[in-house]
């Protein structure tokens, strides 16, 4: 197990460990409003940040992820930040929040990932806040029937407890399980009936994260169900039942699929990237004559494979990477044929 | 990708002096369902302006695969059959590293869903102990799946090489290509 522990990322993730966990002493007043029921969900939470953090960090080792995270950075700050910001705006929108990529490889399939997205991105804004004791409630002094809201310990407005506002703050949980059961319906659907999902899936990969989230939002609704319609009598089972899953949902979260909330905004690092390029030169292959992507897209890559340890150079000191993909296929059916006329017969 | 039933004792042999053009192959591979009906192969005229001569061209499925080393994201994987699968659409950043580094040319970058897709041999179908599709299709011979035992049957004045040199770089591939009897690689530059 040692031998392939990365010293780098575990430095950088025990630093990200010691700021959020010095984040929560400040943000909770000194754990003052801590809520101890919650001490486990803590745990769970600081260890899937200490994960995140070092997986993020190996995965920024990585040559290529390493060069468009260079690159991504070094273009935004090159005098372009106003176009760039805006374009990371736009596309920010569009691909992250509205998720139109996703749209285009099926409604239904949107619909379903739009769900459990949000359904989650609420629940994560909720719950975190929460377990860091930099959000709690009290009643407001002198009344029997107003709650006040504090973050970090400041008081940020209240409200009364029978009312819209109230009902919704109470149960923004439930709805976001909603969301999340509903979104899961409609992605097990497509891993049940999708032949060709169905031929590449894994459970570990694709079926297992779609029942730790159902399992952990129906446990959720179980809390509510069974403090409305059951008079606590069920509470141990479904707090403890939904404290593992959730436990356990958070210390896989930077090892499974999960990891993709936080990959996928790389897809804006490339979206600048493509920016920067598009404004240089471009690369021409030799073959169909034609531009097919920016010179420093080409360049990178050359620089890129090379650290891989591959190296496309050609006899005459060009390299196979200067090809378009059409180009690159021109050029293996000509050595064929080369190589056939060579023997004598054109085929055999 | 649970229970597959690769047939391990057959191969894929390409010839793409017999491919003819015909786009059979391109209809078939979009009846594979891991690609959504999207078709993966590539036929094109090598140099239309001065020859008739088409070409024809599938994921070689590289032992070392530049399409997955390249991947910023990870997204590329290649399974214990050899099979470099299409990038993971959670993953996948679109941003062309793969089409651009793959020395056949393989890579497709669908723009409008942000995705790159490639040939997977019809994991659909080889998964189940079928054969590809394309290699179902194809009139002329240019793609075969089956026994190396019986292509030597039937090409007995060829011999398949899946050892590649692009420049400096040499490449090894799952998927054969049909060469002149003695041939042990194919130099492209």
């Amino acid at each position: 197990m040692f031998t392939t522990l990365n010293l780098r990322a575990l430095g950088v993730a025990a630093i990200a460990t010691l700021a959020l966990t010095g984040a929560i002493l400040v943000g909770s007043r000194n754990l003052q409003n801590f809520d101890g029921a919650l001490i486990a969900y803590l745990f769970g939470a600081v260890f899937a940040w200490f994960g995140l953090v070092y997986r993020y960090d190996v995965w920024l080792q990585r040559p290529p992820t390493r060069l468009y995270w260079k690159r991504g950075w070094q273009f935004f700050f090159s005098g372009r930040m106003f176009g760039h910001g805006w374009a990371l705006v736009r596309r920010g929108f569009e691909d992250m929040a509205a998720q139109r990529f996703i749209r285009k490889r099926g409604g239904l399939r949107w619909a379903g990932h739009m769900l459990i997205a949000w359904g989650c991105v609420i629940a994560f804004a909720v719950t975190f806040p929460l377990t860091f004791g930099w959000i709690h409630f009290t009643l407001a002094q002198g009344t029997i029937d107003t709650y006040e809201a504090h973050v970090f310990g400041f008081r940020l407005f209240s409200f009364p407890l029978n009312s819209f506002i109230a009902a919704n703050i109470f149960h923004v949980l439930n709805w976001s399980s909603v969301m999340i059961i509903v979104g899961l319906g409609l992605m097990m659907r497509r891993r049940l009936t999708d032949a060709g999902q169905i031929a590449i899936q894994t459970f570990e990969g694709d079926i297992l994260p779609l029942i730790l989230l159902a399992a952990i939002a129906v446990t959720g609704l179980g809390l509510t169900w069974d403090y409305e319609f059951m008079q606590g009598r069920a509470h141990q089972f479904m707090a403890i039942t939904h404290a593992i899953v959730v436990i356990l949902f958070l210390l896989w979260m930077p090892f499974g699929k999960f990891f993709h909330i936080f990959q996928r905004p790389a897809q804006l690092g490339v979206a600048i990237y493509r920016r920067e390029g598009a404004m240089g030169p471009q690369a021409v292959c030799p073959h169909t004559q034609e531009a097919f992507a920016s010179q420093l897209h080409i360049d990178d890559l050359k620089a890129t494979t090379r650290e891989l340890g591959y190296n496309f150079t050609l006899e005459d000191g060009s390299s196979h990477l200067q090809l378009s993909p059409q180009g690159k296929r021109a050029a293996l059916a000509k050595a064929h044929l080369a190589a056939r006329r060579r023997s004598g017969s054109l085929f055999g | 990708m649970q229970n597959t039933q690769i047939r391990t004792d057959e191969e894929f042999f390409v010839d793409p002096q017999r491919c003819i053009g015909c786009r059979a192959c391109e209809m078939a591979c979009a009846e594979c369902e891991t690609n959504g009906q999207t078709s993966m192969i590539h036929v094109d005229y090598v140099d239309r302006a001065v020859s008739p001569q088409t070409s024809v061209q599938v994921c070689m499925h590289c032992e070392d695969p530049a399409c997955a080393r390249v991947c910023p994201a990870d997204a590329i994987t290649k399974d214990e059959f050899g099979i470099v699968h299409t990038a993971n659409t959670a993953r996948c950043i679109s941003c062309a590293n793969c089409v651009l580094a793959c020395p056949f040319g393989v890579p497709k970058k669908i723009e409008t869903t942000q995705i790159m897709m490639k040939c997977n041999m019809c994991y659909d179908r080889t998964s189940a102990g079928k054969r590809p599709m394309c290699a179902t299709v194809c009139p002329s011979g240019a793609l075969w799946f089956g026994k190396r035992e019986k292509m030597a049957q039937m090409r007995p004045h060829s011999t398949p090489v899946n050892t590649f040199f692009f420049g400096a770089q040499t490449v090894r591939t799952k998927v054969n290509i049909m060469m002149p009897a003695g041939s042990t690689a194919l130099r492209v530059d």
